[in-house]
Order: C-alpha cells, then sequence, then structure tokens
C-alpha cells in the first residue's frame, strides 16, 4: 500500500476557532486520519519546526493554514509551509482577510503593545515591556517581532484556494474534506486554483429567510436598543446595520435566522472587491432622506462606521490600514 | 518635496451635467488646473465607493465627484444615493485616518463650466496643502497592487 498523503493544519495570529471548527466536523475528522498522515498541527500533536524545514519540498499535500501574519515566526511558517506544500489553504477569515486581528491594523504598533502592557486593567508597576531580543549565559533569546500591520496569508504567499468564514461552518468543511478525498481517489477534480472553497455563491441575504420589503430607513439602532427584535422582518430594515448584501452566502444566514445581523465573517461576496465598499453602497441605498444634515444625522446611529464596514476585511481590502498604522517608524 | 508636489487628482464626473460642465470649460478656453484626471459615468449614482478606494490606494492624492444639482438627475434620484454614499464614505476614510478633505463632491450642471474650472483649481490648492497620499507604494508596493486590481472582473451587483 502507497504511504498515506501527509497532511498539515497551522495556527498563525488567530484565536483558535478554526481548529475547534474542524474538530466540530465529529466523525468526518477520522476520514482524515483514515486518508492522511498528519504530519505538523501544533494545536493537536507535537512537533518541531525543524521536522518540517527538515522535509522534502512539496512532501505536505494538503496543508490548512489559518491566522493572519503578524509577526516574523508567522511569516517564516507561512514561507515554509507554502514551500513543503502542494495545495495551500488560506483557511478562516483570518488567512483570507484579516479578520478581528486585522482591525489591529486601525492602531500603530506601539500603541498595541502600550494597550496590552500599561493600561487600566494590566497590572505592570515597573512598565515591564517584552523585548525581541534578551542576553543569556546560554546565549541570545528571540521571541517573535511584531510587524506594522497584520497581513492575509495571500500578501505573504501564493495561496491555492480560500475558505473563509469565522470559523468556517463544519457542515461546510466536512464537505470540503469529503472533496478532498475523491479527489485522492480519482472520483472528482479539484476546483481551479484561486478558488474560494465551502462556500456558496450567493450573498448572506439570498439565504436569509426573512421577510423582505422596499427598505426606507430613518435611524440607524443598534441591535441591543431594539427589543424585541422581530423574528420575520428583514434586520436591516429594523435599522439595524445588518452586513448580509455584501457577505458571501455559506452559513445559511445562521446569525439572521437566530435575531442577530450579520457580521460578515464569510468575507466578500463573489465579484465584490472591496467589502467595505460594497457595504458603504449598500448603506447608502436605504437610508430614506435627501437633506446632507439629515443624512448625517441618521449616519450618527452607525457609531464606528469603519469597524462596521471592514470588521472582517480590513486587512484585505484595497486600503489595507490606517494611515497611522502603516506610517510609523 | 512639498514645493513640487503636484497633486494626482481622480475626477469622476456625469454624463449629462458635470462632464458637459468641463466640457464647456474646454471649449470656453478657462484656464484650470491640469492635475484632475477625469473619469466619465453615465451617472453620479454609479459611483461605486470602490472607484475612489482604488485611486487612493493606487497613487491619487484626491478624488473628486461630481454630479447633476440636487433635484437635476437624468435618473430621477441616482444623485442623492451618490451624497449618502459621499458622506458615509468620508466617515469611514476618516476611520482610516484619511483627511476627509481628500475626497469632495461638487454639483455642476451643464451650463456651470465656470464653477467646475474654480472648483477643480479650488481642490487642486486644498490637496497641495495636504500633501502626497502615497498610499499605493508604502502599502502594498504598486506592481503588486495592479496584479492584484487584475485579477478582479467588474461583476453586476
Amino acid at each position: 500500500m502507497n504511504p498515506k498523503p501527509k497532511f498539515a493544519m497551522y495556527w498563525a495570529a488567530s484565536c483558535g476557532g478554526c481548529e475547534i471548527a474542524v474538530l466540530n466536523t465529529h466523525e468526518k475528522i477520522l476520514d482524515v486520519d483514515a486518508n492522511f498522515e498528519v504530519v505538523f498541527w501544533p494545536v493537536a500533536m507535537d512537533a518541531k519546526y525543524k521536522d518540517v524545514e527538515a522535509m522534502e519540498d512539496g512532501s505536505i499535500l494538503l496543508t490548512l493554514f489559518n491566522g493572519g501574519v503578524r509577526n516574523d515566526e508567522n511569516e517564516h511558517i507561512a514561507k515554509l509551509l507554502r514551500q513543503k506544500s502542494k495545495i495551500l489553504v488560506a483557511f478562516g477569515s483570518c488567512a483570507c482577510e484579516g479578520c478581528i486581528p486585522g482591525l489591529a491594523n486601525l492602531s500603530p504598533v506601539g500603541e498595541i503593545v502600550h494597550t496590552a502592557f500599561n493600561t487600566i486593567t494590566t497590572d505592570n508597576p515597573h512598565e515591564i515591556y517584552p523585548r525581541t531580543t534578551f542576553d543569556v549565559p546560554e546565549g541570545e533569546l528571540h521571541i517573535p517581532t511584531l510587524s506594522k500591520i497584520l497581513r492575509p496569508l495571500d500578501q505573504v504567499v501564493d495561496v491555492d484556494y480560500y475558505m473563509p468564514g469565522c470559523p468556517p461552518e463544519s457542515h461546510q468543511i466536512a464537505a470540503v474534506i469529503d472533496l478532498v478525498i475523491d479527489v485522492l481517489h480519482g472520483k472528482a477534480n479539484l476546483p481551479p486554483k484561486g478558488a474560494t472553497i465551502g462556500v456558496g455563491n450567493s450573498t448572506v441575504c439570498d439565504e436569509c429567510p426573512r421577510a423582505r420589503n422596499i427598505k426606507m430607513i430613518k435611524e440607524f439602532k443598534r441591535i441591543q436598543d431594539i427589543a424585541p427584535v422581530d423574528p420575520i422582518l428583514c434586520i436591516l430594515e429594523q435599522g439595524v446595520p445588518c452586513n448580509g448584501p455584501a457577505t458571501r452566502s455559506g452559513c445559511n444566514a445562521r446569525c439572521p435566522q437566530a435575531g442577530a445581523q450579520c457580521i460578515g465573517c464569510y468575507g466578500p461576496a463573489e465579484g465584490v472587491m472591496d467589502y467595505g465598499a460594497r457595504l458603504i453602497t449598500a448603506f447608502s441605498s436605504v437610508i430614506d432622506a435627501k437633506e446632507p444634515d439629515v443624512i448625517e444625522k441618521i449616519l450618527d446611529g452607525i457609531p464606528d462606521p469603519t469597524g462596521q464596514v471592514y470588521r472582517f476585511n480590513l486587512a484585505g481590502s484595497l486600503l489595507k490600514a490606517s494611515q497611522d498604522a502603516w506610517r510609523v517608524k | 518635496m512639498a514645493d513640487n508636489f503636484e497633486p494626482t487628482i481622480i475626477g469622476f464626473t456625469c454624463n449629462w451635467c458635470s462632464y458637459r460642465a468641463a466640457d464647456l470649460a474646454g471649449t470656453a478656453r478657462m484656464k484650470y488646473a491640469p492635475n484632475v484626471r477625469l473619469i466619465r459615468m453615465m451617472c453620479s449614482g454609479r459611483l461605486d465607493p470602490t472607484f475612489v478606494l482604488r485611486a487612493l490606494s493606487g497613487g491619487a492624492d484626491g478624488v473628486m465627484i461630481t454630479g447633476c444639482h440636487p433635484g437635476e438627475c437624468h435618473y430621477i434620484e441616482q444623485n442623492y444615493k451618490a451624497l449618502r454614499r459621499f458622506l458615509l464614505l468620508r466617515r469611514v476614510l476618516a476611520g482610516l485616518g484619511i483627511e476627509p478633505g481628500r475626497v469632495k463632491l461638487v454639483w455642476a450642471s451643464a451650463a456651470e463650466g465656470a464653477k467646475f474650472a474654480s472648483e477643480t483649481t479650488l481642490f487642486v490648492e486644498e490637496i497641495r496643502k495636504l500633501g502626497p497620499l502615497n498610499w499605493g507604494k508604502a502599502v502594498t508596493g504598486l506592481e503588486n497592487l495592479q496584479e492584484e486590481i487584475s485579477k478582479f472582473e467588474e461583476v453586476p451587483a
């Protein structure tokens, strides 16, 4: 019998939710084990970077890479896994488009470190900050250096497939695992390079069962300020900025079905170049006002417009980061 | 640097009013700043904010959006949509640290060649004061950006 093809999964700047989503495929995970040899998966098993470095180029068949690239360690492993893998998948919203960690691209890196180590919730009376290098008798120690901005995987290395979602839905992961196994057995073909897999081809609104009429918004509200949320009516029509119109389908509109607005974790819909721009268009179209001052007053109902339209997508957007973040010396 | 800085400005004009205004300014030989590259659309309502973001990320220092006066749109009320997009876009750009003055909305009718010319010159001077934006080079590297842009094809919304 031929040796089983090799599988790797890595996390860079991410929360670990993507691995949980993989485990949430329940017994499907046994199919992964039956068909693949897992060679590198830091969350699930012990492996060293030097083991990966020792592998032959292209010897790993499938690598799922989740998390954005935030420091030099992430970048090193991204390049290493690209070199060692035949198929590299940007797995989850962080690797595809930056996700929540990408919102840090609104702030300069010094401010981020300061917030983490020296604000009122942090007990740091001696103002001790991490250093990236430190001399000890045994030699010099290093910890990873933060980069100016977080980058999605495809801004660092060539990516074969994208699988968005925060995290990707487990039924979508299961379908992709099935597809890969079918490909291994010669029963199916791989999608074209650069494809977005495990998703629908429309928008969340298309999958959303809520009733839609002509939208005439006189006031934007936050979801916690409307009670109760109408269980039938479109959430955007109720005045809550819902990111469904710009967001790719694939999740079966889970959030709107549960009575909350779509926050956009599946990323831009097919053919959308800039997610935020599409949402600006969507929100602007439904505002029922013609006078600039009235429009401004309605827009005041969206307290953080940049965060609203780029919640999951800032690092992958056209502008990628705020001026404060990338201009920092 | 600041002394010989010539702003690069992308101007979006609508076919029925502001493009005619620019045309009139040209035929009447009015002098105005040559920094604006005009792109004609059928209507200011066609202006997808993506165009503005692409211009800024691709090296433009400012973007001028022009259209018919309120109430005079040839497609009934699409210029109000342009107005609302402009106002929301400006807020989003402010969150990204881009001065609100870098994007400007001007109404100009087909007869207002003089207004078009003076507003353009005024905008160029305002951008000159703000200085270069240089977004594309600094964040992405222009070569990569062009490649990235060519990956996309516009599809009907």
